[in-house]
């Protein structure tokens, strides 16, 4: 082990979390790498009231999309390829994350030069599966509670563990 | 601060310091493969670091959790006295590192006084629930986690959330286990921050001990009316919490002598609302948020206060005075202004944030290291801790003439964290706050970008209107 790793190692305050990149939000909303998948949820473009549950697994690159509902996607007949809600998945996925990290998480060998989801996706040749909706969904209602718990003004002495480092400079 | 002060601080040995901190290396490395299978080494460390205690209260329980632990019982109450161990460690480090910084500042510090009484939350059967969480981490390892027994932990870091006793817990779980989810496979994981999931995982067993001190929520000890004059603020952030620490000098109505205060809010949050967006968690405090942007004083009245220094903060209870400049209230009133006690369980370097001025040196930048010449001796600055709420960038810091900042420690090295500087781009004179986008950018290149962006907070709070609550 080297003495800049061991230094590390010893350090309280570290980044062990990679930092997260701004993107828009309207069309996808949430996106995850978790579970051994990307997975997330997709606003449907026509109907406010509806979204998609869209995911690819890691290794296998089976991919599915459904509504919350679990009625699958019309644009997904089996055999096809996948619809526009798994691309705009994978495209706002590597918004996020950037394509090297969803790449290395999916097992996806995109090769040198790849920067978008469409790379990505290309470079994928798995098949539809139905992976269950309702736990990604919960998990995004869970994800928007957050927005929902108050505000407190009693410090939390904790957070000196974790401080604002400049991401995305 | 001067380069007499900071020679003071760098100068000569701090007794026991790195002793203390082998006897903790030797534990973390423990927690590293877990205590299910320590081997002699790593059983010779707990030994070790229980050894430190021999003749003082903790001793005889010490020695036993070890030797228990090492004979493959490992018990919630051993768990908490080794965690135990390992705080009182951290808390020597802490008062011997402190005791250095306030001597070479010549900073005076107000004795800590207990508060007479502090209220439990209560929920013993959700602390319950993290100690158990907690065990199986301990048991099993850092190497050994998976996502299962990250997992397993997602209900009952909810439950926490919704109690607001028990916020602090909840946070630190919550940034510990995105930590653990992020890391997988830990197995395979080059470097793994032993320190630092060490320190969380020891301050999470402390926190969640059923109705001990460090359960309950503290009580205001009094409160506090004044002149309330700004320095900065420090910014913490993890995935899904933000909080906002405001350092400040009160001038005290009643005319007794000024003191170094903090004002906090933090805010429950998602990965991807970052950047200056996060201001928008905090707007239910409109007049801390103008003062920081508008460098304002605050006139406060009756601000409920911790003996730790920190107002439990009302924005109603604060009205925006008169402009008042950060470096004017540095270079006139901090030197004199008396610092809070640190209560006992805060007692960890980790929170050793002083705020201090630092001028007339001269700055150099060294591949991405940014260092304070200061009378011939190297002051670092830690230009990671720039926050990307607001418009400090390490170009701006490696430009300046001025600086306010904290004083923090860790991995073995001071440093200093840029609160705000006065700096010099392209020969005209530049002044940046941390605070200064607190009611949203003023860069007219970071409003365009937060423009088109469009605003996280509000398609997020849209989403959980609808889908929440139908
Ligand atoms: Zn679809």
């Amino acid at each position: 082990m080297n003495a800049e790793t061991s230094a590390w190692e010893r350090r309280s305050a570290v980044r062990v979390v990679p930092p997260v990149r701004p993107r828009k939000l309207a069309k996808v909303p949430f996106v995850e790498l978790a579970d051994g998948r990307l997975q997330g949820v997709v606003s449907s473009g026509s109907d406010i009231e509806r979204v998609y549950v869209s995911s690819f697994t890691a290794g296998t690159h089976a991919y599915s999309c459904s509504t919350n509902n679990n009625r699958p996607c019309g644009a997904l007949p089996s055999g096809s390829s996948p619809c526009k809600h798994l691309h705009l998945l994978a495209a706002e996925a590597v918004l996020q994350y950037g394509v090297d990290r969803v790449a290395r998480y999916l097992r996806v060998d995109v090769g040198d030069g790849a920067s978008t989801g469409a790379d990505l996706v290309d470079s994928m040749n798995g098949q539809v599966e139905r992976a269950p909706a309702a736990t990604v969904f919960s998990r995004f209602l869970r994800h928007l509670n957050y927005l929902e718990i108050p505000d407190t003004t009693t410090p939390i002495p904790e957070m000196h563990w974790f401080p604002a480092l400049g991401a995305g400079r | 601060m001067l380069a007499v002060n900071l020679s003071e601080l760098l100068d000569g040995p701090l007794h026991g310091v790195e002793e203390a901190l082998d006897l903790v290396a030797g534990f973390d490395d423990a927690l590293v493969h877990g205590l299910a299978r320590l081997g002699e080494d790593r059983a010779a460390a707990l030994s070790a670091l229980a050894g430190a205690f021999a003749g003082s209260p903790l001793g005889v329980r010490a020695g036993e959790a070890a030797e228990k632990i090492a004979a493959g019982s490992v018990t919630d109450e051993h768990l908490s006295v080794l965690a135990g161990g390992r705080a009182a460690l951290f808390g020597a480090v802490h008062d011997a590192l402190l005791g250095r910084l306030d001597g070479a500042l010549g900073r005076a510090r107000a004795p800590w006084e207990a508060s007479p009484s502090a209220a439990s939350s209560g929920a013993d059967n959700l602390l319950a629930g993290c100690r158990s969480w907690l065990h199986e981490l301990a048991i099993t390892g850092w190497r050994g986690v998976d996502h299962d027994l990250v997992s397993a932990a997602d209900q009952t870091i909810e439950a926490l959330l919704a109690v607001p006793g028990l916020r602090r817990t909840a946070v630190l779980l919550d940034g510990l286990a995105a930590e653990l989810r992020a890391s997988s496979p830990i197995a395979t994981m080059e470097r793994l921050p032993a320190r630092r999931w060490a320190d969380l995982w020891t301050r999470a067993l402390l926190l969640s001990q059923p109705g001990g001190p460090a359960a309950a929520v503290p009580e205001p000890a009094a409160t506090v009316s004044g002149r309330l004059l700004l320095l900065g603020v420090d910014v913490h952030e993890h995935g899904t919490a933000v909080q906002i620490q405001v350092h400040a000098v009160l001038e005290p109505a009643d005319g007794g002598p000024a003191r170094l205060v903090r004002a906090s809010v933090a805010a429950p949050k998602v990965d991807t609302i970052v950047g200056p967006a996060l201001w928008r968690l905090l707007q239910w405090h409109p007049v801390l948020l103008g003062a920081l942007a508008e460098h304002r004083s605050l006139d406060i009245t009756d601000q409920p206060i911790l003996d730790s220094g920190d107002l439990v903060w009302h924005d109603d209870r604060a009205e925006a005075g008169e402009p008042a400049d950060p470096f004017a209230t540095a270079r006139v009133l901090l030197g004199g202004a008396l610092a809070p006690a640190v209560p006992p369980l805060d007692r960890h370097p980790v929170r050793i944030s002083e705020p201090v001025l630092v001028e007339g040196y001269t700055a150099a930048a060294d591949g991405g290291e940014v260092t304070f010449d200061l009378g011939g001796r190297p002051l670092a600055v830690d230009v990671e801790r720039l926050p990307s709420c607001g418009p400090l960038t390490p170009e701006l810091v490696a430009a300046s003439t001025a600086c306010i900042g904290l004083v923090r420690w860790d991995g073995g090295r001071w440093a200093l964290q840029p609160l705000a500087v006065q700096a010099t781009v392209k020969r005209k004179p530049v002044t940046a706050h941390n605070g200064d986008w607190a009611l949203g950018p003023t860069d007219p290149k970071v409003m365009k970008a937060e423009a088109k962006a469009g605003d996280s907070v509000a398609v997020l709070r849209e989403r959980a209107g609808r889908l929440l609550r139908r």
